[in-house]
């Protein structure tokens, strides 16, 4: 029991020893290699990779929820753009040009809307088929890329509205809009997920299946209202991102499966679900974000933040196997 | 106590899968205040009642009767709601929750807005765990439990409500003795309190102690129901497979060869202990005692898939290492592993490739598996096994279990190999099979080669064992021929008490 | 008897529901549209969908060896850029070029192999976090520019994407005899035996004698060369490469195997049927493009057929449509 303590200390500390470690080597790389004159630890530039992060971040959270419960979902990136676009298409609908600055909260609703459809199409699947999360959502992903192209076609879709950049750019102590969201959506999902009925369900889910069904819990409703979740999620991660930018190509979001998942696994989170929490995922997304700007900061080109990150990702999921080793009378399969 | 309300009666219920009649008009009555056996073996239709009566399935007739109340069961809540609750042979818990939460999962007490209402929890389950008299409290992950510490949070769910009926699935099967004394206080308890109890579990001694009835199943039919004061271990046992148990010990011996296998002080870790035996040609060999120890860990470390921390192994006289099941085969060892399904088997493969699966890289023609090869290998153990299946196309998941198990014997016996090792081969099978089985095993032996058997079923080890090595904790106690051997000094000796000779 | 005919035939159509689906459709779309099945355009089809064919192939020994490789389109960009580099570069030369880039993607096929084979890694974090490690070495090498050949005229190169024989296009060849060789591999051999095995259950493999890790290392060598092929006939069709070139397609190509029916658990799945899984999503974009569509209703054909496909899959295996998760 004892020896068991120690190895979940050093797993959910080592985020954040990680965290601690990136900061002083590029705080004192920055010294010999940046060419700016700016240290990395600067108030400033960490406020900037608070906000920067959050797009990430936001789905981040979701896809946490999500893997707790034993799921995954592969169709983030595409239900990110589709509700980018309709949030933008949607101001410039005749009745929405008509009521002013009031189109903008309902054209933020409209996305949220969009992307809490689109969630509750994939969690319908997977209660009702049976079928595997991965496939519904690899299938969704292609499918839901396909509604964004069928949209505008290979067109940008923008429309750009100054309240709205400025309440994309409002700051509450120097921590702009975006960060603000990503804080409050990550602190309230780990209260959901700690406190609440339906968080420790989730754990239970992903855990032993079989054991939360002899409970009577009802999974096929608990994993919906999940992907109802990320896809909410999803679409507000649109939301805050796109309020400032007003511009969105129908390739965006590609590739954010992989990184909101990269976050999600360095964070602590079994990809066989049942073990994760949200403080991990945060420290992931900082980690990851950690590293492509101090990589930046030392003059590293994107080449080498794609390179390490893989390799970090690789080597955590080594670590963590050799923390879980039982000794060497194991049975050899 | 027969004027007694019963709290559960179940009347005439079948249920049927496609080509089986798992259930067959099983008829029950669970009164309050009794300990109720529930008894059969492997395959009975013990499980699958237990399954009907949680709601888990429907029956197809028959009625359930809770407080002469006829309801429907639709789930475990259901069954719950109405006082009745299971306590799951397979941990049915979430390791990584706490003990709290594992006992009321499911039903968390709530604040408003969801919240989970933690004080109560915590009192709620220290409450219960005090009952229980554990050494973890509420707040304790379950995963970092010992198997017999998550048992008894299983058996804490029964506490939580008011129940009228409890139905125990084998709870001792990973008790320690300490361990087993305070599971019979709840039961004793809870039988106080007017609960009625049914009671699944293979263990005679446990039966007899605790237990106020008996019902027996046997191939999904209902035998009858007995009072345990008025039978004994043979009556039931003649009810459960429908004739009198055999205990008679194997009496021919083949003529002995040259030592095939020698393990001189072999130990692995805490698994087991200066090992040291021997095996002759034309020799069955069974290694007997409880689950866990150490016989099956032993078997695999002679298959190659465990490294012994001490001692050596000798074959034919000379000292060799076993690194890898492909290195055991290549040495003429063979094992047909005690988990028929998850070790033996690939269940989505053909009888066929499942067959010739260890030696697939030797039938070949050119570059190419050779069909021919394959296929004549098949038909000879089939005929020699006397496996039923329409044919090698037939995917193994389909077969019944007693095919099944011969397909890994024929699987390992087609390797022709020097030491036979057969972990818990009769498993899961019916009577027919069994006996068909021990028989092979004889015969095997009788051809020359080295057999070593291992299984928890005492009839079994006398039936076909030329000598008997005894265990407990991962040690040899003593090792009887089968002149010597009794039921009385073999059970003295997996419990641990050294008597007689020593090996 | 004729009712039993009827299950016969409904267990038919279960076990082959996609080839007949696969059939239907070309009838359909052939009496609509007779230029469908005009041999030019049955090439052309093929041809466009060869290099994600290629890769599918590889990509079936993974899935049946009961892992997932998502990093096929990331090596295959590096690949693509790996031998038009080599192939500019005086010291190669075409000759060179292309040894050496299989090579070298071998090499990081052998890498994931001995990562999820013989480490025992979660095969689908591996490939994830070697899809970014990759990309970023594909970036280190070109610098980040595109790659082009300079001289297309002075090149015997561009015959693996553009060159025919005997009047088949030679990507379509190449996909046709990799398959034929590969579908001998798998259903034929020793190796293949074992590879289902290995994907079906690993420790039932292991308790055979059947070295685990070996197999699975052998099954990414595998999917490796074919992602080094796709590299090639994809460089040689342009003559030039964008650094994410096979961006995205590691779930195409995944899309492609479940279309066929492999199952991600492992064990089950034929190169016969991804060959036909690729066909399909081919033929569709093909037909949705003829009836004058935009190529990216295809993506939302695919979702559908995909979903479809695999829950057909397993109802008739629980023989329950709805599944029975409460």
């Amino acid at each position: 029991m004892k020896s068991d303590n120690m190895s979940n200390l050093i797993k959910n500390g080592a985020i954040w020893g990680f965290i601690v470690l990136e900061l002083i080597f590029f705080q004192i790389a920055g010294e010999f290699w940046s060419l700016s004159e700016r240290a990395f630890m600067d108030l400033d530039n960490m406020l900037l990779l608070l906000k920067q992060s959050a797009p990430i971040g936001i789905i981040a959270v979701g896809m946490t929820v999500i893997m707790i419960n034993g799921n995954i979902d592969l169709s983030v990136g595409a239900t990110y753009a589709l509700c980018a676009i309709v949030m933008l298409d949607s101001m410039s609908w005749p009745f929405m040009e008509s009521l002013g600055d009031w189109a903008i909260p309902l054209a933020w609703l409209f996305a949220l809307l969009t992307g809490a459809v689109l969630g509750l199409i994939n969690g319908i699947i997977v209660w009702k088929t049976g079928v595997d999360a991965f496939i519904v959502t690899l299938g969704s992903m292609l499918g839901y890329r396909g509604l964004v192209f069928m949209y505008n076609g290979e067109n940008p879709t923008y429309h750009l509205n100054w309240t709205m950049v400025d309440i994309a750019e409002w700051d509450l102590f120097g921590v702009e809009t975006p960060a603000l969201v990503f804080l409050a959506v990550a602190l309230i999902v780990w209260f959901v997920m700690t406190r609440t009925v339906h968080g420790r369900n989730a754990y239970a889910v992903g855990n032993n299946r079989e054991a939360a069904v002899n409970a009577a819990i009802r999974v096929g409703p608990h994993m919906l209202i999940n992907f109802v979740l990320i896809g909410f999620l999803a679409a507000l991660s649109a939301v805050t991102f796109y309020s400032g930018s007003g511009s969105v190509n129908p390739n965006d979001g590609m590739l954010f499966e992989l990184w909101a998942i990269t976050a999600v696994v360095l964070g602590g989170t079994k990809l066989i679900g049942g073990a994760g929490s949200i403080v991990g995922t945060f420290g992931g997304v900082i980690a990851i974000q950690l590293l492509r700007k101090g990589l930046g900061h030392i003059g590293a080109d994107t080449a080498t933040v794609n390179l390490v990150i893989g390799l970090i990702l690789i080597a955590v999921l080594f670590l963590d196997r050799q923390l879980n080793v039982k000794g060497k009378e194991e049975l050899k399969v | 106590m027969t004027e007694k309300t019963p709290v559960l009666r179940l009347e005439g219920i079948v249920k049927t899968f496609p080509g089986v009649r798992a259930l067959d008009g099983v008829s029950l009555t669970l009164l309050p205040g009794e300990v109720h056996a529930l008894m059969g073996e492997n395959g009975a239709g013990k499980s699958t009642l237990m399954k009907v009566l949680g709601g888990i399935y429907q029956p197809d007739e028959g009625q359930i009767i809770v407080d002469e109340q006829p309801v429907v069961m639709s789930g475990p809540l259901e069954a719950k709601a109405k006082g009745i609750v299971f306590i799951h042979q397979e941990l049915s818990l979430a390791t990584e929750l706490s003990v709290a939460e594992n006992i009321y999962l499911g039903e968390l007490p709530r604040k408003r807005f969801g919240l989970v209402d933690w004080a109560q929890l915590e009192a709620n389950t220290n409450k219960i765990l005090k009952k229980l008299n554990v050494g973890f409290n509420a707040k304790t992950r379950v995963g970092s439990l010992s198997i017999a510490n998550q048992q008894m949070v299983e058996i804490a769910r029964a506490l939580t409500v008011d129940a009228k009926a409890v139905i125990f699935d084998e709870p001792t099967a990973s008790l320690t003795d300490a361990e087993k004394v305070v599971l019979f206080e709840v039961i004793a308890d809870l039988q106080s309190q007017g609960v009625g109890i049914a009671y699944i579990s293979h263990r005679m001694e446990e039966i007899f102690k605790i237990t106020d009835r008996i019902s027996v199943l046997r191939d999904g039919q209902y035998q009858g129901t007995v009072n345990t004061a008025d039978t004994d271990e043979e009556g039931v046992t003649q009810m459960m497979i429908g004739r009198k148990l055999d205990l008679s010990r194997n009496e021919s011996h083949h003529e002995l060869g040259e030592v095939a296998i020698e393990v001189r002080g072999l130990s692995c870790g805490n698994l087991y202990h200066d090992v040291s035996f021997e095996v002759r040609r034309g020799e069955v060999v069974g290694f007997y005692g409880l689950v866990g120890a150490g016989r099956t860990e032993i078997a695999e470390t002679l298959f190659g898939l465990r490294n012994p921390s001490a001692g050596t192994i000798l074959m034919n006289g000379e000292e060799v290492t076993i690194q890898s099941p492909a290195d055991a085969i290549a040495r003429g060892i063979s094992l047909v592993p005690e988990d028929r399904k998850g070790q033996g088997l690939v269940l989505g493969m053909n009888c066929r490739d499942n067959m010739t699966l260890p030696q697939v890289g030797d039938l070949t023609a050119g570059p190419f598996v050779s069909d021919g090869a394959e296929v004549a290998i098949f038909d000879q153990y089939r005929d020699k096994l006397d496996i039923r299946t329409p044919g090698w196309r037939q995917t193994v998941g389909n077969l019944s279990g007693g095919n099944q198990q011969k397909i890994v014997i024929g699987k390992w016996l087609s390797m022709h190999p020097n030491v036979l090792i057969v972990d818990e081969p009769t498993r899961g099978i019916d009577v027919g099979s069994k006996s068909e089985i021990h028989n092979l095993i004889r015969e095997l032996a009788a051809q020359g080669y080295a057999v070593i058997v291992v299984s928890s079923e005492m009839p079994e080890v006398l039936h076909v064992s030329d000598r008997i090595v005894a265990m407990y904790m991962g040690r040899i106690i003593r090792t009887f021929t089968s002149e010597e051997v009794t039921e009385d000094n073999l059970i003295q000796a997996i419990s641990g008490i050294e008597g007689g000779k020593v090996a | 008897m004729a009712e039993k005919n009827l299950d016969a035939v409904g267990r038919f159509l279960a076990r082959q529901g996609i080839l007949v689906a696969f059939v239907l459709f070309m009838v359909g779309f052939s009496l609509w549209n007779p230029r469908f099945i005009d041999i030019d355009n049955v090439f052309g089809v093929i041809r466009s969908s060869a290099i994600l064919g290629v890769m599918a192939l590889g990509v079936t020994f993974v899935v049946i060896g009961g892992n997932l490789d998502l990093s096929v389109g990331s090596l295959m960009s590096f690949s693509a850029i790996v031998v038009l580099d080599l192939h500019e570069n005086p010291a190669f030369g075409p000759f060179l070029a292309i040894p050496v880039m299989f090579a070298m993607t071998m090499a990081i096929g052998a890498l994931i192999g001995f990562l999820v084979g013989y480490l025992r890694l979660n095969s689908l974090i591996v490939t994830l976090g070697m899809l970014s490690a990759i990309h970023g070495l594909t970036l280190t090498w070109s610098g980040g520019q595109n790659m082009d050949i300079a001289n297309q005229d002075a090149t015997w190169f561009g015959v693996f994407g553009r060159g025919t024989a005997l009047g088949i296009p030679i990507p379509v060849l190449i996909f046709g005899l990799l398959a034929a060789v590969l579908a001998i591999l798998l259903a034929k051999t020793p190796f293949g035996r074992k590879v289902y095995a290995v994907g079906g259950n690993g420790t039932a493999a292991t308790f055979s004698g059947i070295p685990r890790a070996r197999v699975v290392f052998f099954t990414y060598l595998i999917s490796s060369f074919c992602v080094a092929t796709a590299g090639l006939i994809q460089a040689s069709r342009t003559m030039g490469a964008q650094n994410t070139v096979g961006q995205g397609m590691e779930l195409e190509v995944l899309a492609a195997v479940i279309l066929g029916g492999a199952s991600l658990l492992g064990g089950s799945g034929t190169v016969f049927k991804t060959v036909i899984g690729v066909l399909i999503l081919g033929f569709i974009q093909n037909g949705l493009l003829l009836a004058g569509l935009q190529f990216y209703v295809q993506f939302v054909v695919t979702w559908v057929i995909i979903i479809l496909a695999v829950w057909l899959d397993i109802a008739t295996k629980r023989g329950k449509l709805w599944s029975a998760i409460a």
